[in-house]
């Protein structure tokens, strides 16, 4: 992220109050867009990213010089969307600017400057994940990335291009990329900047060095000396050689070339002051309380599709794909928009039997069919944002669920697990305990981010825990078994439940938000660090924690100084 | 799942007043629970073996319920759950809640705080059992001998109603809790009771009453506090604890008034103060007893300055002595309070919020009803025309929790040399000479109404019985 460069002096003092901060909506489609433009050309599509100045998503800035805000993110996100699943012909991806002056300037200064920690916080995460998801693309979708970066790519503009494949920049002895975060703004290049320069492009740590603290960054010939970017091309060759590696990119795509794409309808969804409801999804909140019951409803064993043909005319109807589109908005909303709300309480319902029906559809044609590839990969993208998620998860599995399969890994990525032994005595209908299921996608469909299994990753250095579930694949585990194998934390019977739920609620109602999400995500990302986990917890982590110290967020730290004309003045104390 | 397990017939068994019979909760809890209940009583309960024993039990919390007289065999006694009669418009005293409705459940909030207070509450019940198990085989009498039974079921019962907290209201958690409270033995190396004073042995008769006067008074003035708490089934449960606490009081109040009775008899029989020749215990013997039972005592309350105390006053968990007659916010948040402190060598006080001061506060309530005894041994000793006094020691005297913890002080409040207390610290707390003396005299007295050498028999019976009844029937 960083710097508009003629950013006008903001006030002192001036900080969005919350009441100002808007409910956000991440719906949008092509025909709305403000901030990008997307052309399709056989199996190139062209992303120009065109920021509409005045387009703002909170009011107190503008959006100039190609900068960015949350509203500008949520765009790129539904573009790499449709691409996906709307445009299967498309192999490779130009992102390139629409202006003529510039790339990006990254994210808007002022909009920082103004915004409240939990809002930057926010922000930053979705790009992280966007960003993360780009290269998700180029990894698993054939739909390969290539940053077209004709004019300078500054901060978060050059860290949106580190998320391609391939960065080109023009040689005009004027373009250039930099993080100017450190030198300009006292923050770091937080989303993916600082890691991607180092653990996906090699540059040198002395070389990454000079760079994260040179505001100007460097020119084409020695940013590819440098590794920063690929090539570096004139004006004149500019749209050739483009085309050319958009071409070389597409050529190494598996996608089929005579696929049909599916449409992405806007999502049904009834939203009330404590209510949110999609089809598939039921979100409850409990202002008191503070927390949000989400409710995955599963499919009908008689619903599964009995053909290729038939899973890609349902389209988005096709139940994995609805019920992943309506649980990946509900987790946006309410990490954006509910931030009191501190636990979710995740609970399925539904036919064990038909969430098992749907697993096996998916496993039979991922590999082949280019649509349950990208619904597997979708599905597996929200889980990871479940895993990012600053709130205690804690998964109920009660009679009448399914957390079977892929299901089952909403549970896993849950920070606790609770399942009823038997059943509700005095529950109205006649109920069958509740059952969990591991299937041979718990073992290996849904990585986490640190390249684990959620299994792998709760029995972290007991391989053969795990080998031993392996075992177990399609077995009904009940309450009794499921705590004996180690899957649940805990199976109260009917007597018990109702106050151990409680209690543990209200317990962890009272603990210190902050605390909690520092040990939640410790808990979650055991052992091995990726580029993934380095940038959510060490890059991330250090982000916020600067952008809350006063050397950069106080009256005279650098974010707030920055555009003033004075200087930072900085504590300078090492700590 | 218990289905294969006998049925307890709950309501037969165990008197109650907290539904039992229709609480499937409790009553899975308690059918595990009970066994394992009786099994400690049989191992851990009163040692000798007696047919049945005249015992109070209590069959409900009226007026006529709670104080049921009969001989009955001492394992068959039925060890009820009983809370003090619900008032619907109760609200919270003190601190933060104040004036919101007591809780009914617990809050999760607090759940570890509360849970907390009720294992340490509970802990003390069975020690002290366990401490007085061997007893009765020296008792002074048959009246003495069935007093210490009666303590000890209820005691028992004690211990029951904290358990019935703990598997009402804290689910799996306060299952595993009330199994510990058997686990735990008093004076066990590998598990002792979780509180000092509770791992001493009571070795003798002038201990055990010693024990019920000044140890037993912290569990009243415990007990008081937590009355007052905001979470409502222990706030009423203790209420009902606290009157049968009033008889083990009084067993000590009574049972140190017939000892010193019987030394002021013997001194004043053979003119000397030297009775212990006489069978009886002397005065300065008597004095060494109350220094020592009090000031361990005095240590059950803890640090004068604690700021766990006011974290529970704060939440509401946990209010002062007579609360609700205090006159003032009831908040403390802006009040201050002293505590005792010492500084420079010398004995004083150091200003602090009030809220940290609890402790201190609830001790001076404690050593103020203390004192009344005092005033009780006295009157004896003025009434056989006897000059002596006893007394209570300084605070500060022999202390091992809080300010004084580690200074020598004398029992008149003095600072003094490690030197000086090596030198006095015979005249001043028990010696084995002493122990060896008072244990000497232990003989079991066991035909009706005679009494031993060092005691003076009662003056009445039990619910109006005379002296010599039969309180106990051997096998
Ligand atoms: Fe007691
Ligand atoms: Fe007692």
């Amino acid at each position: 992220m960083t710097v508009v460069e003629d950013a006008p002096a903001p006030t002192p003092g001036e900080q969005a109050h919350p009441e100002t901060v808007p409910q956000v909506d991440f719906d949008t489609d092509p025909t709305r867009y403000r901030h990008w433009r997307l052309e399709v050309d056989g199996e190139t599509a062209w992303v120009y990213l065109d920021v509409a100045e005045d387009g703002g998503l909170v009011p107190g800035y503008e959006l100039k010089l190609n900068s960015y805000d949350l509203g500008v993110d949520i765009e790129l996100y539904d573009i790499t969307q449709r691409l996906r699943f709307s445009h299967p012909e498309v192999r490779s991806v130009v992102l390139t600017s629409g202006k003529d002056s510039n790339f990006c300037a990254g994210a808007n200064i002022r909009m920082l400057a103004q915004s409240s920690h939990p809002w930057k916080v926010n922000f930053c995460k979705f790009t992280n994940e966007t960003r993360n998801g780009i290269e998700d693309m180029t990894a698993h979708s054939g739909q390969t990335w290539v940053a077209a970066l004709n004019g300078t790519a500054a901060g978060g503009g050059y860290e949106m291009a580190l998320a391609c494949e391939t960065i080109l920049l023009v040689n005009d002895r004027s373009s250039a990329v930099a993080l100017p975060e450190v030198p300009l703004l006292g923050v770091l290049p937080g989303t993916g900047g600082l890691t991607r320069v180092t653990d996906k492009r090699h540059v040198r740590k002395d070389r990454a060095d000079i760079f994260a603290t040179k505001s100007e960054g460097f020119q084409g010939p020695k940013a590819v000396e440098w590794k920063l970017v690929d090539e570096t091309v004139s004006r004149k060759q500019w749209d050739e050689t483009v085309r050319a590696r958009a071409a070389e990119a597409a050529a190494t795509s598996n996608r089929p070339a005579d696929a049909q794409g599916i449409e992405l309808p806007p999502l049904q969804r009834e939203v009330t002051e404590d209510a949110i409801t999609y089809p598939n999804v039921r979100c409850a909140i409990d202002r008191q309380a503070r927390t949000a019951t989400i409710t995955v409803l599963g499919p009908e064993p008689g619903t599964v599709p009995e053909s290729l043909d038939r899973i890609h005319a349902l389209g988005a109807d096709f139940w994995p794909l609805a019920m992943t589109r309506e649980l990946d908005d509900l987790i946006l909303r309410l990490r954006t928009n509910e931030l009191d709300i501190g636990t979710w309480l995740i609970k399925t319902q539904g036919s064990v039997e038909g969430a098992l029906a749907f697993e096996r559809v998916i496993a039979e044609h991922s590999g082949s069919d280019w649509l349950v590839n990208e619904i597997r990969h979708y599905f597996k993208r929200t889980l990871k944002r479940l895993d990012v998620t600053s709130r205690s998860l804690i998964a109920l599995v009660e009679p009448g669920s399914c957390f079977a399969g892929a299901l089952l890994e909403l549970a896993l990525a849950c920070d606790r697990q609770y399942m009823l032994e038997g059943i509700f005595e005095d529950a109205d209908e006649e109920q069958e305990p509740a059952q969990i299921v591991v299937t041979e996608s718990t073992f290996g469909a849904f990585p986490m981010g640190n390249g684990l299994t959620r299994l792998q990753s709760r029995f972290y250095g007991d391989d053969e825990t795990v080998a031993a579930l392996h075992e177990r694949v399609g077995e009904r585990l009940t309450g009794a078994e499921a705590e004996e194998a180690g899957l649940v934390t805990d199976a109260p019977d009917d007597i018990d439940w109702e106050d151990e739920i409680r209690i543990l609620l209200e317990e962890r109602a009272s603990l210190s938000p902050d605390a909690l999400t520092g040990m939640e995500a410790n808990h979650r990302f055991v052992g091995p660090e990726t580029m993934e986990t380095r940038i959510f917890g060490r890059l991330t982590a250090w982000q916020n924690w600067i952008f809350i110290r006063p050397n950069a967020s106080g009256a005279e730290g650098a974010l707030r100084r920055y555009g003033t004309g004075r200087k930072a003045d900085f504590d300078k104390k090492r700590v | 799942m218990t289905s294969s397990r006998p049925k307890i017939d709950f309501d037969a068994k165990i008197p109650n007043n907290v539904d039992l019979a229709s609480d499937r909760k409790l009553q899975r809890a308690l059918e595990r629970w009970q066994p394992n209940f009786l099994d400690w009583w049989g191992d851990m309960g009163p040692a000798v073996d007696t047919k049945d024993v005249y015992l109070r039990t209590a069959v409900d919390v009226g007026r006529e319920g709670w104080a049921h007289f009969d001989h009955v065999p001492m394992n068959e006694y039925r060890w009820g759950v009983f809370l003090s009669e619900h008032d619907p418009d109760r609200k919270i005293a003190f601190g933060e809640h104040k004036g919101e409705p007591v809780w009914q459940e617990v809050p999760g909030e607090y759940r570890a705080d509360l849970q907390r207070l009720i294992v340490i509450q509970g802990d003390t019940e069975p020690a002290s059992v366990e401490q007085q198990r061997f007893l009765g085989a020296t008792a002074p009498s048959l009246y003495d001998m069935r007093n210490l039974f009666q303590v000890n079921v209820e005691e028992g019962r004690h211990l029951w109603a904290m358990v019935y907290l703990l598997h009402a209201y804290f689910g799996r958690a306060g299952r595993e809790e009330a199994d510990q409270l058997l686990a735990r033995n008093s004076g066990s190396d590998d598990s002792p009771r979780i509180l000092g004073a509770f791992n001493e042995e009571t070795p003798d008769w002038l201990s055990f009453y010693m024990f019920t006067y000044f140890t037993d008074r912290d569990g009243k003035y415990q007990l008081g506090t937590l009355k007052e708490s905001g979470f409502d089934p222990l706030s009423r449960t203790c209420e009902f604890m606290l009157k049968e606490e009033a008889h083990h009081m009084f067993v000590g109040t009574t049972g140190i008034d017939r000892v010193v009775t019987r030394t002021a008899q013997l001194m004043n029989e053979h003119d000397s103060e030297d009775v212990a020749g006489a069978g009886g215990i002397p005065l300065d013997m008597i004095q060494k007893y109350i220094n020592f039972h009090y000031t361990v005592s005095l240590d059950l309350f803890g640090n004068e300055s604690s700021t766990n105390a006011a974290n529970y006053f704060t939440a509401g968990l946990k209010g002062r002595w007579q609360e609700e007659r205090r006159k003032d916010d009831h908040v403390l948040t802006d009040d201050a309070g002293a505590v005792d402190a010492v500084r420079d060598g010398q004995i004083t006080t150091t200003e602090v919020p009030a809220l940290l001061a609890l402790n201190q506060d609830l001790r001076s309530e404690y050593i103020g009803d203390c004192s009344n005894g005092l005033k009780r041994w006295n009157r004896i000793l003025e009434k056989h025309g006897i000059d002596a006094r006893l007394s209570l020691p300084h605070v500060g005297f022999n202390r091992q929790v809080g300010a004084f913890a580690g200074q020598r002080i004398s029992p008149e409040g003095k600072m003094i040399s490690e030197d000086e207390w090596q030198r006095n610290e015979g005249r001043w707390l028990p010696t084995e000479v002493d122990k060896t003396h008072v244990r000497g005299l232990m003989h079991p007295v066991l035909e009706p109404g005679k009494i031993a050498s060092w005691i003076a028999p009662p003056t009445n019976g039990i619910n109006d019985k005379p002296v010599d009844f039969e309180y106990v029937h051997f096998n």
